[in-house]
């Protein structure tokens, strides 16, 4: 999403590929990236063994509510939406704006969190809790560390943006903000999945 | 809190109580000679913060010979309690715990440790780098290593081992069946060390990628070097799954989630497929190094170029992706069926193709060769046929039928003993042997090392052939004792023997160490065994910026074209010096360690304060680091020439 931008490429390459330091830096998290999507594909592939394991508790269907989740995905949607546009200001080098989006993006992060831990819990009320069967351990366990993720790409986003206005815009915090957005970007596609095959697919049933 | 550890101990078995005094002992002893000898800012600044990746890898070096120390007395205990029928030296508790500790040791804390060891010390200077491409990110995993290991060897003295076989399988390793806090201990050092793995796997990865010096093309890379990055490429595909699998198993205890329980819809089956996932994996992460380790001794001690270098490399690779479907054959009994079973038994069996191809490669590399037998030689010549061996029982056993027969018998034990004491264990020996004269300046003595070569191997043989008879005659794995009736007496004596002979082959080594220290041949040269790779260009020990300049490769083998040509490679004639740019020493490794030790101390007793306080302690670290201005540091051209000299 990043990379598509029409900018021509020597643009694109300005800052944050333009050292060998840097270009480490990116293919590292690369790599790392890949090693948190096999874990979530390990976390799906509990949910999906253990999704009809209700022991007669609460099941998807009776608690995915489907104008909250669709909130929360279109919440997430956009803020990777801004997270692009910070990067293309960092790109066009305007301090000022990419820390506005970068602000935006913040704050469409907490929201979704916000959402999630009141889902959370108001199934903890109901007594849908993550003790009550295998499929709640599951999906409070894959939902869940999403969230995780998510938050701490918010306090990573915070900490960028204080380096941000501490250095302005130079190879390392250019990279670093880089960095964050690709987190950024690579939790919304782990949401897409987490969206289509738990609330999406629960609810169809 | 206290005063229940204090009960505890009280009651405990005579052997913990002795070991918690000698453990105190040593302790103190440690601390009053680093007081003595005013040594603390030393190892403070020398090692705790350095980001220096020869330095880590020694300490990886010292931390796992210390671990196979204890999962080697461990392994004595059981052999002890083994040898004759109905012996009462060991409970059935305490065998749980001892296999338990030495096979989780054996695993994670010698051969992963081993394996970084020899990758930190020799990968950089192979491709001709400076540095790893993280050395913050490495110290890190050391640190987390090194926490992982503490807390684990913890459980011992503090409140019981872990006892559920080192794969912890549920609903054995669950609340209800394992109350108090040995799985949790399992759980928590595991989980810490393994993050500290996936480090490592990613930050190898990027420097084997990016940091080749000019002209080191892949295909001119040495094969050492090609195993790591095959061998960290698994890592990074497995060690997720561990991640996960404990993850879940800890929610489970701690959380008291149903993922794995008998009640409320848990399923345990997913467990062991997930821990699979990462186990079988995790044994061709330990041994594809070795085999790099092995291609690099086999070449320079027959004085020729390894024969199929390409096949070598393409056979890595093959073992790195086909390694990773195999992993149902460790439980074609659990009834997967018959379709899923043949899949996995026929991709099991292909994994030995590619292993065939390299044992003939090595031993055509030395058809006609000036073979030199020394140390590194001698342990890779005994690993062909250990090896081989293992490798065919290793078949029979990944043929579905036969292993309904030969599951978790003793069959099942001397196999991969066979191969990871011949594979894993030989390797690591030999690329210590290699590489030692490297890291430290000095050889280590032959004669006592052809001593421990030998009082080890025999024993092994002595220890581990028999297991394969009474692995037909029924004996099953995991039992502490049996009757007279059974007839099993006589070879568990002899197999204790061998054990013990084993021991003292270790002894020798340490033996070894102690005189080599002191009166071991130095080397002047950096360049003792004649060597082909880049890393005996350098001076031994190795200045802490590795190459004052940056080489050029010409071919492979680099340093073994250059002296043919006799270019003179002598540093600083020949080019320019320039200044160089180093990393910065930092507690900061330490110190998160340190965080993520303290949460997992508390999570295993659920002291949720004390978690707390080091989940926080993990943040701070992490914001610290990247909130630091950390440029690091240059070294000016005259204390390059300065170093250069001496
Ligand atoms: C040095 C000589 C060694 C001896 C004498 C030895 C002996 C033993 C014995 C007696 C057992 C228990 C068998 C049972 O009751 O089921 C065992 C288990 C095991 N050993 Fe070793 N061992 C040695 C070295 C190693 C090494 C080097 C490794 C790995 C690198 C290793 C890995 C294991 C594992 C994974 C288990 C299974 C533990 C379990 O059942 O949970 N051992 N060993
Ligand atoms: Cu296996």
């Amino acid at each position: 999403m990043v990379e598509a931008t029409g900018s021509p490429i020597s643009n694109q390459q300005s800052f944050e590929h333009g050292m060998e330091e840097e270009e480490k830096h990116i293919l590292g998290f690369w790599i790392f990236l890949a090693t948190d999507l096999v874990l979530f594909a390990c976390l799906f592939a509990t949910y999906l063994v253990l999704r009809t394991h209700t022991d007669g508790g609460p099941t998807e269907a009776q608690l995915f509510d489907i104008p909250m989740f669709t909130l929360e995905t279109f919440i997430l949607l956009t803020s990777s939406f801004t997270c692009g546009l910070a990067v293309r200001e960092m790109r066009n080098g305007h301090l000022g704006r990419l820390m506005g989006w970068l602000a935006v993006t913040i704050l469409l992060g907490l929201a979704f969190v916000g959402i999630e831990v009141n889902e959370f819990l108001s199934y903890s009320l109901e007594g849908a809790t993550m003790q009550r069967s295998a499929f709640l351990s599951g999906f409070f366990t894959l939902v869940g560390t999403h969230g995780l993720h998510v938050s701490l790409g918010i306090v990573w986003m915070i900490s960028v943006g204080i380096q941000l206005m501490r250095d302005r815009i130079q190879p390392t915090t250019a990279r670093k903000l880089f960095n964050a957005g690709l987190y950024w970007h690579f939790l919304d596609v782990v949401w897409v999945m987490i969206y289509t095959v738990v609330y999406l697919m629960g609810v169809m049933k | 809190m206290f005063k229940s550890l204090v009960l505890y101990l009280k009651n405990a078995d005579p052997l913990i109580q002795m070991s918690a005094v000698a453990i105190v002992l040593t302790l103190i002893g440690i601390v009053v000679a680093l007081t003595y000898y005013k040594k603390w800012g030393w190892l403070w600044r020398e090692w705790i913060t350095t980001v220096d990746h020869k330095k880590i890898g020694i300490m990886y070096l010292i931390c796992a010979l210390l671990m196979l120390f204890r999962g080697g007395v461990d392994a004595l205990l059981m052999r002890t309690q083994l040898a004759f029928p109905g012996m009462n030296f060991l409970d059935a508790q305490h065998y749980n715990e001892i296999f338990t500790t030495h096979g989780t040791i054996m695993i994670l804390f010698v051969a992963m440790p081993m394996l970084f060891a020899m990758m930190n010390i020799a990968v950089p200077l192979q491709i001709g780098a400076r540095d790893v491409a993280f050395p913050f990110l490495n110290a890190v995993s050391f640190w987390l290593f090194f926490f992982g290991a503490l807390l684990f060897n913890l459980s011992f003295v503090l409140g019981g081992s872990p006892d559920a076989g080192w794969v912890s399988y549920p609903p054995l390793a669950e609340l209800s069946h394992s109350p108090g806090p040995g799985i949790n201990y399992y759980v928590l050092s595991l989980q810490i060390s393994g993050i500290g793995s996936i480090a490592t796997g990613i930050n190898f990865i990027v420097t084997i990628l990016k940091m080749r010096a000019p002209g080191m093309t892949l295909m001119r890379m040495p094969l050492f070097t090609w195993s790591v990055l095959a061998s960290c490429i698994v890592i990074i595909f497995a060690f997720p799954a561990l991640t996960v699998a404990l993850a879940l198993l800890g929610l489970d205890r701690i959380a008291g989630t149903h993922f794995f329980t008998m009640l409320h819809g848990g399923n345990p089956m997913m467990y062991v497929n997930l821990f699979w996932i990462w186990g079988h994996p995790e044994v061709y992460i330990a041994i594809l190094p070795v085999y790099g380790i092995f291609s690099e001794i086999v070449s320079t001690f027959s004085k020729k170029y390894i024969f199929g270098y390409k096949s070598m490399v393409i056979s890595l690779m093959l073992i790195s992706v086909i390694g990773y479907f195999v992993w149902v054959h460790h439980f074609f009994t659990m009834g997967a069926g018959p379709g899923v079973n043949s899949f996995f038994a026929v991709a099991s069996m292909a994994v030995g193709i590619p292993t065939g191809v390299k044992v003939f490669n090595w031993l055509f590399t030395m058809f006609r060769g000036r073979i030199r037998l020394t140390l590194p030689m001698l342990w890779t010549l005994a690993f062909i046929p250990c090896f081989a061996i293992g490798g065919a029982t290793g078949v029979m056993l990944a043929a579905a039928p036969g292993d309904y027969q030969f599951h978790n018998s003793y069959v099942v034990i001397a196999h991969f003993h066979q191969t990871l004491i011949g594979g894993a264990v030989f390797g690591l020996l030999a690329g210590m042997y290699y590489w030692w004269p490297k890291m430290f300046g000095f050889k280590l003595n032959e004669t006592l090392g052809k001593w421990a070569f030998w009082f080890f191997n025999i024993g092994f043989y002595v220890c581990f052939m028999p297991q394969y008879a009474l692995g037909l005659m029924g004996m099953t794995r995991r039992v502490y004792t049996y009757p007279a009736a059974t007839g099993w007496g006589t070879l568990n004596f002899v197999s204790t023997i061998g054990a013990y002979l084993m021991g003292i082959g270790f002894l020798f080594i340490v033996v070894q160490v102690l005189y080599s220290i002191r009166y071991g041949e130095r080397d002047m040269t950096g360049d003792p065994w004649d060597g082909r790779t880049l890393e005996w260009s350098l001076p031994s020990p190795v200045p802490y910026y590795n190459f004052a300049q940056i080489p050029t490769v010409n071919g492979r083998d680099a340093w073994w074209e250059m002296k043919q040509q006799r270019k003179e490679y002598s540093l600083s004639s020949t080019k320019e010096l320039k200044p160089i740019h180093m990393p910065n020493n930092s507690s900061l490794p330490f110190f998160m360690g340190l965080a993520f030790f303290v949460a997992g101390f508390g999570l295993v007793f659920n002291q949720f304060m004390i978690a707390t306080v080091g989940l926080i302690g993990v943040v701070v670290c992490m914001l610290w680091r990247s909130l630091e201005k950390d440029t690091g540091h240059w070294i000016s051209v005259d204390e390059i020439k300065q170093m250069e000299a001496s």
